[in-house]
């Protein structure tokens, strides 16, 4: 139970007048950001980042987190009123949650869609609580090759298990890799890849690309839609909400499921888009009457969106327990922590413990704070997509400019920022996938340091991968994962001609 | 729950024509994405070659790892190249459209002009003539409702970012006349 007793520590730091202040902020403009067309969970994290510089570690990513958590409730909201899914995740919610809206049942259907994410929340809350503090202090062993391989295993899962097609995930990580490396060499001091440039001397900020290929790409891509919307006024009652409370207990094996699901799917990165499908089709096929799905089922709400929270806030694991995130957003959460000077990785939880209690502290009150929140004040963000989008853009692009200038005030971060901003709106379009590129831009420098410190160690001999069972297992796993396409494909081809030939 | 038959209708005025022609399609642009990636990967190769690629005394030197990172990028781009050389696709997916195009540039062009202005002007005058512009030109909406947006916008990032939280921002002439 000593979880238990850190857990009532993080909660006494977070319990002042000044961090609930924050994060009450934190929710309300994350509600915005997942409310608002062209802006997201990773593009309003990278965005408002700029907020925190000055603050002490504590309240900042306590801010970051509550306007994380508000988006992910904000999505719900233009899903199920106006059957546009705010993030991608929030897509599988619009199947039966829109549906629902249509018949005058927008209030039940938002606030099945909050209490389960508030449920999916927690169990990935719980999860943390207990899994990450072991998992870090057997991460306290690992030396430069674990690291390395287990960096490797991150990048290689994400190519052989990801939806995107093979040399397209490659690309895009290979060239996130690459521009990491721009700059001084940390280890000789040497430049490279500066071509005599003074502004490239610094080397690329990683935020500057996040916020060019997530906040500027993603207006481009909301001007190219039309623009008019339609949708439904909800306001939600004491009663619907009971309602819906007294109803939730019968679906309590689609919640667990869904819960299971998103916390298995968020730690690996298979990422909470593929949770919300996932836990979506599980539920109608093991649902007695499958063609109510679709229809307006509120089962067709309560499984995605548990799914998508529990995705979304076990991704956080990795991340504080090996320095790993398990999402574009906990990325922009790890770039956080390096600004404010902490070093990410297994010691976080020995040397910052009011830190990292702080932090899973605030996914408890954040999420309880953040459900009351949007169950009262549903019809004020509704009413927020009134704003026409054409007044919408240009403070976005304000914004953007703000955030990206403020990192390193440089005024070349801004061209590089738009440079990111029509690289992302054309990968988007061809379909180059953009967490590979985050990840590969957050965890760049230090895979490449892992790799060199265990190099130099070794004498530049490749075994030390396989040096021991731990690092070896690790390594063997990752090329594994990276050609698991091939592997599994000549194992059903052997299955099958098996089968075959006693016939 | 009279609340929930109510509706809410948001008109765009600028909205697109149904049909367009287009510009170019997804297949094209793939492929000249694979070639400007393959230059690039060109020349970081080379570059890293030049740094030192190899081994020495220490392990690897600088460039040993970004080198074959570049490898690594212009291999991917090669397999996609390959690969769409050998479909024998006819029909391929519209990359974007004129009138798309049209709108995307719309949102692009005042964005670049806004980044040149801020130099000059400071971010926040520019971002008053960014969003009144923006508005009256690209949304049509009424000149005193962009104006007063712009306004109260850019004053509540002043006050939030330049007085609240410390962060400094480009600033230029307007700023200095309140001693700023």
């Amino acid at each position: 139970m000593e979880a238990f007793g850190l857990l009532v520590y993080g909660f006494s730091v977070l319990l002042t007048w000044k961090i609930l202040a924050l994060m009450m902020v934190g929710l309300v403009l994350g509600i915005f950001v997942g409310v608002l067309p062209g802006l997201g969970g990773p593009n309003g994290v990278a965005i408002l980042l700029p907020l925190t510089f000055t603050m002490d570690p504590t309240s900042a990513i306590v801010m970051l987190s509550c306007i994380y958590w508000g988006a992910l409730f904000g999505g719900a909201i233009t899903s199920i009123l106006f059957n546009i899914p705010g993030e991608a995740w929030s897509v599988a919610t619009t199947f039966d949650g829109y549906p629902m809206a249509q018949q005058g049942k927008a209030a039940e259907a938002l606030t099945a869609a909050f209490t389960s994410s508030f449920i999916g929340s927690l169990v990935a809350v719980l999860l943390i609580t207990f899994l990450a503090p072991g998992i870090a202090s057997f991460a306290l062993r690992f030396g430069p090759p674990e690291f390395f391989a287990v960096y490797l295993l991150t990048f290689c899962s994400f190519v052989g298990l990801g939806r995107e097609e093979k040399h397209k995930t490659v690309i895009s990580m290979a060239l996130g890799l690459l521009l990491t490396g721009v700059g001084m060499d940390t280890v000789s001091g040497q430049l490279r890849m500066t071509f005599g440039s003074s502004d490239l001397l610094r080397g690329i900020n990683f935020l500057v690309a996040v916020i060019g290929l997530f906040g500027i790409s993603e207006i481009l891509l909301t001007m190219e839609e039309r623009l008019a919307l339609r949708g439904h006024a909800a306001s939600i009652s004491l009663r619907t909400v009971l309602k819906v409370w007294k109803e939730m207990p019968r679906y309590w094996v689609t919640l667990l499921r869904s819960s299971a699901i998103g916390c298995w799917l968020g730690i690996t990165p298979g990422g909470a888009i593929a949770a919300s499908f996932m836990s979506y089709n599980l539920a109608k096929r093991f649902s007695k009457d499958k063609e109510s799905f679709g229809k307006g089922r509120i089962e067709g709400v309560f499984a995605p969106e548990t799914a998508a929270h529990a995705s979304g806030t076990s991704a956080l694991l990795p991340m504080l327990a090996l320095g790993i995130p398990g999402s574009g957003t906990a990325a922009i959460l790890l770039g956080g922590l390096m600004v404010w000077g902490l070093n990410p990785g297994p010691l976080l939880f020995v040397e910052h413990k009011g830190f990292v209690w702080g932090l899973i502290a605030s996914m408890y009150l954040g999420n309880v704070v953040g459900l009351v929140l949007v169950l009262t004040t549903v019809p004020l963000f509704a009413a927020v997509l009134r704003v026409p989008f054409s007044a919408i853009a240009p403070m976005i692009v304000v914004s953007c400019a703000i955030g990206a200038y403020a990192i390193q005030n440089a005024m070349f971060d801004i061209w590089l920022m738009l440079l990111f901003g029509v690289v992302g709106y054309v990968f988007k379009k061809i379909g180059i996938p953009l967490a590979p590129f985050t990840l590969a831009l957050v965890l760049g420098s230090r895979a490449e340091d892992s790799f060199r410190l265990s190099m130099i160690g070794a004498g530049g001999d490749m075994r030390v991968f396989w040096s021991n069972s731990l690092v070896g297992s690790i390594t063997t796993l990752a090329l594994v994962l990276l050609f698991w396409p091939l592997i599994g494909g000549a194992y059903a081809r052997m299955r099958s001609a098996f089968v075959r030939k006693p016939a | 729950m009279s609340e929930a038959e109510r509706e809410i209708v948001v008109e765009d005025p600028a909205a697109l024509a149904g049909d367009s022609p287009a510009v170019t399609t997804n297949r094209t642009a793939d492929v000249v994405v694979s070639l400007l990636l393959l230059a690039f990967a060109a020349l970081l190769a080379y570059d890293n070659w030049r740094t030192g690629m190899g081994w020495d005394s220490t392990g690897p030197q600088a460039g040993y790892f970004p080198f074959y990172l570049s490898v690594i990028l212009a291999g991917a781009c090669f397999w996609g190249l390959a690969k769409e050389f050998l479909a024998r696709k006819a029909a391929a997916e519209t990359f974007v459209t004129r009138a798309q195009l049209r709108r995307v540039l719309q949102v692009f062009v005042p964005t670049l002009l806004f980044c040149f202005l801020m130099q000059w002007l400071g971010l926040y005058a520019a971002s008053f003539l960014l969003i009144a512009g923006f508005m009256v030109f690209v949304g049509r909406l009424a000149v005193w409702k962009s104006l007063l947006t712009a306004f109260l916008f850019s004053l509540v990032m002043f006050v939030t970012f330049e007085i609240a939280f410390d962060v400094i921002m480009p600033k230029g002439p307007i700023e200095s006349l309140f001693g700023r």
